[in-house]
Formats: structure tokens, C-alpha cells, sequence
């Protein structure tokens, strides 16, 4: 959950009167009979991070070299700032792009990349020194500026990559994948470092990936792509807590769905038959849904308690045996085959060194808060 | 990857290889042979440089390599223009009017037998001499025009074949941060691919040089090119000069090429040191 | 890529400026002449300089009248001469380019699987010959297979023969010239194709159980398809038509029709029949000249 400073953390998103800083409008782009994507409209506000989440073939490349000018949409507007930004080249937008390779000038120095942008733009000689030493100094590349690309590791490459489309000042930045390249601890440190330096500069980031760990670390707002649509536009938490489908339940982090039918439908709780439960699931709010229809029950991982003594009730509770257990140091991953046959993840923390160990093929309750599952329709 | 030797492999280039070479070898060694007859090793008086000597002094001989450079250099600059332009468009466009036709035109040279391109370009010049007065006869200017035309071919392919392997996102990149397309060629695109125009260059150079037929068919007279006199000694049987004068090509090409090679493995030494 | 507003009034494109210069350039040069040389092929041969006469003529004020003289092309198919000229050209190209392939084929795999640093060495040596003039190198096979030359004096005086053989103005010289000065274009595009290749799955292949020569067969010969075929058009196309090796090599009896074209024009002066050849024998290449264009449309479709 990024924590940027400002308009961010009023949530301009919940505020009808708030004006959007980048607007896409019903932007729909095919190549050919492909259609990328599919009239998409999205409000993003200054100063956000905005992330666009989905797999390979999503559309949300698509999107983002569109914001950038890359790509002319075939039907549909996109206005930055207020000004309609449709059909203007990338050279003429006050947008800058991060590029997934970097796309670094192997024929020019550490400088004279950063520089390119400004030179562009007919900034005096004083000027493009001062400023190009200042941002190499604020991604800590200050010694490195008559190096050649090549002569970079691929943590640098981004930075100066960073450095190059920052030093504009743009209105908006795009990231195209920025952290796919780097290992593990890299990426953890970089994530941090980029939500800091938009912190200081104050620019709107928008930002593609396919990795939601990612997403959900720099995002002050995620939205989900699949097939070219946005299918759920929100807080990090708000897309893992309240899913508005199966496929975003799915797709952010794991989940347990359980398919059933409503059989009680009232305000304040609904009650869902599932068969392939074996059980009743009681969930603590109202949804909206037509009667006797059918519907499918979220259950996050963490959420499931898993215990040898059954627990008291005859909703929200199951019984099955311990199929598998995968020990990743601070939690484990229990996989417990249910009677129905249905296997239902559960996450535990270790949290004490000689706990009740849980073995394989033992026989386990697990049951859940009432207000834990997301009751989707779709 | 796992480097098998397998002795039906070695064997194979090791005669593959002196095959390309036995020819080349003996007209060096025999162009220090002081026989008049080539072939046969006149031990008494070889070796010698005497051909050397009388071929640097042949003015037939020198008078055509200065008419084969002159049409070389203008050759191997202007299709590197046009090959580069045809690369380009070809490697970047995707669709335009005529993507087809510039293609078929552009591939056809390399592979069509050159006494019809000669022999069409020949008629060609005759017609157009006719109906508008120009070229006035045929020398120098319908040579290189020819060259020319088949040479661009050549350079189409190798800039293309460089696009194709050229990271796109660099343009892009220079694109978003202000450059309009014309200055993202001469400035990004343009050096980047520097080399392979440069070797289109010799490419040309080269292949101008070493052409007898459309030399033959769009030449004039006075403007007998290196390998056209050549051709005419040779037709007769072999000549010392000959010898001497291949000696001297292979010489200049291999040192050439050994020259470029080792340039090019300090540069990437260097560049790995200051890394 | 855009340009000003105004200019695209009038159709022009940056896009369309850049291909512009060239796509001239090539009609004018490359494709006009070959409607000149379709023209002149249906006429008259004429004493004259130009040796033809004018395809159209005015008869009276105001009647153009065409003559289309097909007495080319019917001499062309009655005399024994140019038939037997293209079919032993298209004989000798077609078993110039088995050769090359024969021989160049275990070269191009052999750089291949080399180690990178003996495999810029290999190459540079197949790439040196080829910046050397061809006319040149076919003039050292002259000094090599005369009566008296190289070959014949080490066979003479290791005893090996008494008599010198006669290797000079025979198919066999032409043979051997046109192999080795195609050589070098048999094996790159081979390379090319060959160095792309996953040699994985070769090991893939034993390791379920296949010997090296069945995984050869079967998965680098079938891989390597589009690389022999370019090698072949680049040998047997040009080899139809070539005119330089058979008239230093192949002597008086070598038929090529390259040969005959060049006679035809330079030694006979008969330009209409000259013409007439070199449409024929476009008319038996350009389908190849198609399949080469399609191989390399699928290659490079392949390798992107």
C-alpha cells in the first residue's frame, strides 16, 4: 500500500467532485479482428500510482502505449491535465516513459541519456547540466555519469533509465514492467526507492505488471485488466478484501471459491448451500442477488482456522484431511482434501517454534469468520 | 552447448577449406615465377619480382583501375543512399503503396544472372539516347548507373537485415522524451547502425570493382574497367601479370579484413575493461 | 512518422518521400529495361545502329502500325542450339548446386557446432574469397588444370601419369569453376540458418534413445530446409545464366546460354535475338526467383 503524500491519501477517487488528472474515456483499440482493448474508462487522479494488473495478453501494454502516444486508440479519448491528448505523437505529450528494456542509448554516456530529453526541448546548457546532475544524484548514480550502458549492471540500467524520464518533469509517468528484470531483494529495495522518489517529485506514475505482489506494494490504486476490460478498479485492499468476481478473487493473491446456491437471502445475512462444500456457508452481509441463484463464496487462505477439535456450529465449518504441507519459513501452506474431494488451501503463520504440529492424512476442522467470505455472482 | 568433434566434420572443411585456397596459394606462389609460361617453376631465374615491376608500369592496366575505383567509390556512396532508404522503408514501414514492387526490386538483383540485367540496362540506355539525347553514349555515367542499380540491392538487404535486429523501444524512447522522427534517425538510428551501412559500403565497393558483365554491356569506349582487361588477357590463356595483380588484391583484401577484424576485437576489449 | 499538415495535402508522407528515391530509381533502371528488352525481342534485326528497327511505324498521316516479329522466339524454339544451350544450362546449374550443397553443407554444420572463437576465424576465411575478384579466382583454375599446369606437372613428376590430362575446356573445368565460385553462397545462408538452431534438441533426441546420424536425419535436416533452399537458389539461379566461367573454362563446346546471349550480342549483333533469349530465360527463372522470395519470407517469419 503505497504511501504517497497529498491529494493520495484523501482518496480522490471516493470524491465525486475531484477532477481526474488523466482521463480515458471509452478507449477501445483492435488490431486487425483482435481487439486489445475493450472500451475501457478510467479516472486517475495527480499524484497517484496507479498499477494496471492482469496476465500476458491482457491489454494492459496495450493501454499504457496509448497514454503514451504510441498507439492511436480506435475509438474512444484520453485527456491528461484536461487536454485532449488522443492523437497527439509522444514527442508533443507531457508524458514520459520507462521502458521495459530500458531502451538506453548504447552509443551515448550515463549523461548524455539523461540529457537527450532536455536537449529536446531547447533547455539552456547550464540548465541541463545542473538538472541532469541533480536527478543522477537523487538515484544515486552521481559517480557514473561518463559511463556507457553497457558498462552498467541492470539495477543502474533502470535507475538511469528512471533518471532519463524524470528529468522532464513530466506530467505523467509510465512504467512499463519496471521491476521484471531485477532479482528478488533488488526488486523489494527498488519498489520502495520508486515510491519514495514519486513521493518527493510529486509525479503521477502509472504503472503495468503481471506480478500482483508488485502491484500490491506500489499501487495506490490497482486496476485488474482481463481481455482487454478492466474488471475491477480499487485500493489494494479493496481488491483483495472485496473481489467483484471469481476472477479477481482468483487472480490477487490465492483463494478458496466455493460454488453454491443462496437459500437465505435477507439484509443483514445470506446463507449459501454448497455441495461442494459439503456444508453451509453463513456469511455476516447482504448481497444483491436474484433468489435461488447461484453464487460463489471467497475465502481467503489466512482466513481459514484449521484445528483437530471440532469447533462449535454447523455453518461455516468442514472437515477434511491434510493432503499436503508446504513450509516456506514464516507460514506453511496446508492443503486439505475435503470429503466432497474439493481441496481447500489454508496459510498459517508459524508463529511459535513448537506448535501443535499438523501432520499429513490428519483429520482437521476448518471453519471461518462469517464475515470473512466475499459472496461474488460472476 | 556440447563442442563434439566428429572427424567426418573436420575432414570435411579441412578439404572444403583447401579447396578455396589451393587456387588462390598457387597464383601467389607463381607470381613469383620468372617464366613466361606461368606454370612451369623456372628455378634458374625465379623467384623474381619482375612481373610486379612491369605490371606497376602497365598503363593499360593502371589506366582501368583508376576508371574501376572512380566507378566504385561513386557506386558504393550513392547505393548506400539508396540502399539505406530502401532498408529502412522496408524494415520499419509495415504497409505503404508499393511495399510489394520495392521488394520484388530490391531482391530480384541479387539472384537474376547478370547478362540479362546488363544486356536490359544496355537497351535501356540505347532507347533513352534515343528519344531524349541522353546518356550521350556510353561510359562512365551508364556504368555507374548500372552498378549502381544492382549494387543498392545488395545494401538493402544488409540494413534491413540490421533493423530487423535493432531494439525498437530505442526510437520509441527517443520519441517520448521530445524528438521528432526525423531526428530520432539521424540521432539514435543513424549511428547505431553505422557499422552495417559501412559495410554495405565495401559491399558495394567490392562488388563494383569485380563486375565484368554489366561493366561490359553499359561501358564505352575509353572506359575499359579493371576486370575487362582482364578478362581480354585471359581469354588468351594465363599471364604472369595476371598473377601479380591477383596477388596484390588478396593481399590488400586480407589485410583488409584482418585489419577491421582486429579493430574490432580491441574495441570490445577495451570496452569490457572500462566496464 | 508525420510530416507538416500542408504537404500531406498533397499525398506526400515522410513515409512516402523515404521509399520514393529508391522505388524510381529501380523501376526506371531495373524494371523499364526489361519492357525495352520485351519490345526489341519482337523486332527486326536491322543494319543499323541501333541494330533493330522501330517497333512502331507511321504509315501515312495518321495510322501507327505495330510489328510484332515472333520470328525470334520461333527461331529460338526451332534451332537446336538455343535449346540445347538452356537445357544444359538448367543441367549443369542444377548438378553445380547438389555439389555445393554436398560439399558446403558439412562446412556450414562444422562452423556451426564450432566453438565461438574458432568460429569467427572459420568464417572469415569463407568470406575472404569472396571479397577476392571471381574473375580472378576461376583465371587460377586455368593456371591449375592446363596441360601444363600445376596439377598436371605434380601428376607428371610424382610419376603418377605420363601423359598430361586433359582437365581444361571440358564440362569437368566448368564444373569445377562454377563450384567454387559458388561455394561461399551455399554456405552462409546454410550457416545462417544452421547457427540459429537449438542443438538441445539433438541432445533431447539421444536421450530418448535416437543415434546421432537418425537425429541428424531427422531433426537438423528437417530444421535446416529453409537454409538449404535459400543456399540452392542463391547457386542455381544465377548459375543458369552465368557467363564467365564457361567462356574461361568450358571452351568452344561448353553450351551455357549465358554464353550464347553474349555472343549473340556482342559477336553477331543480332540484338532482337539477343533479347529474345534473355526473355526466355526470365521466363524460366522468375518462378524460382518466387520461391527463393517466399523462403525468405518464411525464414524471417520464423525467426521473429
Amino acid at each position: 500500500m503505497a504511501t504517497s503524500a497529498g491529494a493520495v491519501k484523501a482518496a480522490p477517487w471516493n470524491d465525486p467532485s475531484a477532477r481526474p488528472y488523466v482521463e480515458v474515456l471509452r478507449v477501445s483499440k483492435s488490431f486487425g479482428d483482435f481487439k486489445a482493448v475493450d472500451d475501457v474508462s478510467l479516472k486517475i487522479y495527480k499524484g497517484e500510482i496507479f498499477c494496471l494488473l492482469g496476465a500476458s495478453g491482457c491489454g494492459k501494454t496495450t493501454l499504457l502505449r496509448m497514454l503514451g502516444g504510441f498507439e492511436t486508440p480506435s475509438s474512444g479519448r484520453i485527456f491528461i491535465d484536461g487536454e485532449d491528448m488522443t492523437g497527439v505523437p509522444p514527442y508533443e505529450r507531457p508524458v514520459n516513459m520507462m521502458f521495459q528494456s530500458y531502451a538506453l542509448f548504447p552509443h551515448m554516456t550515463v549523461e548524455q541519456n539523461v540529457a537527450f530529453g532536455l536537449k529536446q526541448d531547447r533547455v539552456p546548457r547550464p540548465q541541463i547540466a545542473e538538472r541532469v546532475a541533480t536527478m543522477l544524484d537523487l538515484v544515486k548514480l552521481s559517480g557514473f555519469a561518463k559511463r556507457k550502458p553497457h558498462q552498467l549492471s541492470g539495477g543502474q540500467k533502470q535507475r538511469v533509465a528512471l533518471a532519463r524520464s524524470l528529468v522532464k518533469r513530466p506530467k505523467l509517468l509510465l512504467l512499463d514492467e519496471p521491476l521484471g528484470a531485477l532479482d528478488k531483494k533488488l526488486r523489494e529495495h527498488t519498489q520502495f526507492e520508486l515510491i519514495s522518489l514519486q513521493d518527493q517529485l510529486g509525479v503521477t506514475f502509472v504503472v503495468v505488471t503481471h506480478d500482483q505482489e508488485e502491484a500490491m506494494t506500489l499501487a495506490s490504486r490497482i486496476g485488474v485488466m482481463n481481455y482487454g476490460e478492466i474488471v475491477q478498479a480499487g485500493t489494494p485492499s479493496e481488491i483483495y478484501e472485496f473481489p467483484s468476481s471469481k476472477f479477481v478473487a482468483d487472480f490477487v493473491g490465492s483463494v478458496n471459491i466455493f460454488e453454491g446456491k443462496l437459500i437465505e437471502d435477507e439484509p443483514e445475512y445470506v446463507r449459501i448451500a454448497s455441495e461442494e462444500l459439503g456444508g453451509t456457508i453463513y456469511v455476516s452481509h447482504g448481497i444483491s442477488a436474484a433468489p435461488e441463484a447461484v453464487v460463489w463464496a471467497a475465502v481467503r487462505p489466512e482466513k481459514v482456522f484449521m484445528s483437530t477439535a471440532q469447533p462449535e456450529g454447523s455453518d461455516n465449518v468442514v472437515r477434511g484431511a491434510v493432503q499436503d504441507i508446504a513450509y516456506l519459513g514464516d507460514l506453511s501452506i496446508y492443503l486439505v482434501k475435503l470429503a466432497t474431494g474439493k481441496v481447500v488451501r489454508v496459510t498459517q503463520p508459524n508463529t511459535s517454534r513448537h506448535a501443535e504440529a499438523i501432520t499429513w492424512d490428519q483429520q482437521v476442522y476448518l471453519t471461518w469468520d462469517p464475515s470473512s467470505p466475499v459472496v461474488v455472482t460472476r | 552447448m556440447n563442442y563434439r568433434r566428429s572427424y567426418f566434420i573436420v575432414t570435411c572443411i579441412a578439404f572444403g577449406f583447401a579447396f578455396l585456397y589451393v587456387p588462390i596459394l598457387s597464383m601467389v606462389v607463381f607470381s613469383f615465377n620468372a617464366s613466361k609460361l606461368v606454370t612451369v617453376w623456372d628455378s634458374a631465374n625465379s623467384p623474381t619480382l619482375k612481373w610486379y615491376y612491369s605490371l606497376l608500369h602497365n598503363e593499360e592496366i593502371l589506366d582501368a583501375a583508376w576508371i574501376s575505383l572512380k566507378v566504385a567509390v561513386i557506386n558504393a556512396s550513392g547505393s548506400v543512399i539508396l540502399g539505406t532508404l530502401a532498408g529502412f522503408g522496408l524494415g520499419r514501414f509495415t504497409k505503404f503503396r508499393g511495399r510489394f514492387m520495392l521488394n520484388a526490386m530490391t531482391t530480384a538483383p541479387l539472384v537474376m544472372p547478370e547478362v540479362i540485367t546488363g544486356l536490359s540496362l544496355l537497351l535501356l540506355f540505347v532507347a533513352l539516347e534515343q528519344t531524349i539525347g541522353w546518356p550521350a553514349g556510353r561510359g562512365i555515367t551508364t556504368m555507374t548507373i548500372g552498378h549502381m542499380t544492382f549494387s543498392m540491392a545488395y545494401v538493402t538487404v544488409v540494413v534491413q537485415s540490421r533493423l530487423a535486429s535493432f531494439d525498437r523501444a530505442l526510437e520509441e524512447a527517443a520519441m517520448d522524451l521530445g524528438a521528432r522522427p526525423l531526428k530520432v534517425f539521424f540521432v539514435i538510428t543513424l549511428p547505431i547502425i553505422l557499422p552495417a551501412i559501412l559495410s554495405g559500403w565495401l559491399l558495394a565497393f567490392t562488388l563494383s570493382w569485380d563486375d565484368l558483365v554489366i561493366s561490359s554491356f553499359t561501358s564505352g569506349p575509353g572506359s575499359s574497367t579493371l576486370p575487362m582487361v582482364v578478362f581480354s588477357k585471359v581469354r588468351l590463356g594465363v599471364s604472369p601479370e595476371i598473377n601479380v595483380l591477383a596477388t596484390l588484391t588478396i593481399g590488400v583484401v586480407t589485410l583488409m579484413i584482418v585489419g577491421v577484424s582486429f579493430w574490432m576485437a580491441r574495441a570490445s576489449r577495451l570496452e569490457k575493461a572500462a566496464a | 512518422m508525420k510530416t507538416t499538415p500542408h504537404l500531406r495535402r498533397f499525398g506526400i508522407t515522410g513515409r512516402g518521400l523515404v521509399v520514393a528515391l529508391p522505388y524510381l530509381w529501380l523501376l526506371l533502371f531495373f524494371v523499364v529495361p526489361f519492357v525495352i528488352v520485351l519490345k526489341i525481342s519482337f523486332s527486326d534485326i536491322d543494319l543499323a545502329i541501333p541494330p533493330y528497327k522501330p517497333l512502331l511505324e507511321w504509315i501515312g498521316k495518321y495510322s501507327l502500325a505495330i510489328k510484332l516479329n515472333f520470328n525470334n522466339y520461333v527461331f529460338l524454339f526451332t534451332d537446336s542450339l538455343y535449346l540445347n544451350a538452356m537445357l544444359n544450362s538448367v543441367k549443369v546449374a542444377f548438378i553445380s548446386t547438389l555439389l555445393c550443397l554436398l560439399i558446403g553443407y558439412p562446412m556450414a554444420y562444422g562452423i556451426a557446432r564450432s566453438k565461438p572463437s574458432t568460429r569467427n576465424i572459420l568464417l572469415l576465411l569463407v568470406i575472404l574469397p569472396f571479397w577476392t575478384s571471381l574473375l580472378l579466382r576461376v583465371y587460377a583454375w586455368i593456371g591449375l588444370l592446363k596441360a601444363n599446369g600445376v596439377i598436371n606437372n605434380l601428376l607428371i613428376w610424382s610419376g603418377a601419369i605420363h601423359e598430361p590430362l586433359t582437365m581444361l575446356y571440358t564440362p569437368f573445368a566448368m564444373y569445377v569453376g562454377i563450384v567454387y565460385s559458388y561455394l561461399p553462397f551455399m554456405i552462409l545462408p546454410l550457416y545462417a540458418n544452421l547457427e540459429k538452431m537449438d542443438w538441445t534438441l539433438l541432445e533431447a533426441a539421444e536421450d530418448l534413445g535416437c543415434r546421432p546420424y537418425q537425429a541428424f536425419y531427422k531433426i537438423t535436416l528437417p530444421l535446416s530446409r529453409n537454409g538449404m533452399l535459400a543456399g540452392s537458389m542463391l547457386v542455381f539461379i544465377p548459375a543458369v545464366g552465368e557467363f564467365v566461367i564457361p567462356a574461361l573454362l568450358g571452351g568452344p563446346n561448353a553450351l551455357m546460354i549465358g554464353r550464347v546471349l553474349w555472343d549473340e550480342f556482342f559477336s553477331n549483333r543480332a540484338w532482337p535475338v539477343a533479347s529474345a533469349v534473355a526473355i526466355l530465360l526470365l521466363v524460366i527463372l522468375v518462378p524460382f526467383m518466387m520461391w527463393y522470395q517466399s523462403v525468405q519470407a518464411r525464414e524471417s517469419a520464423g525467426a521473429r
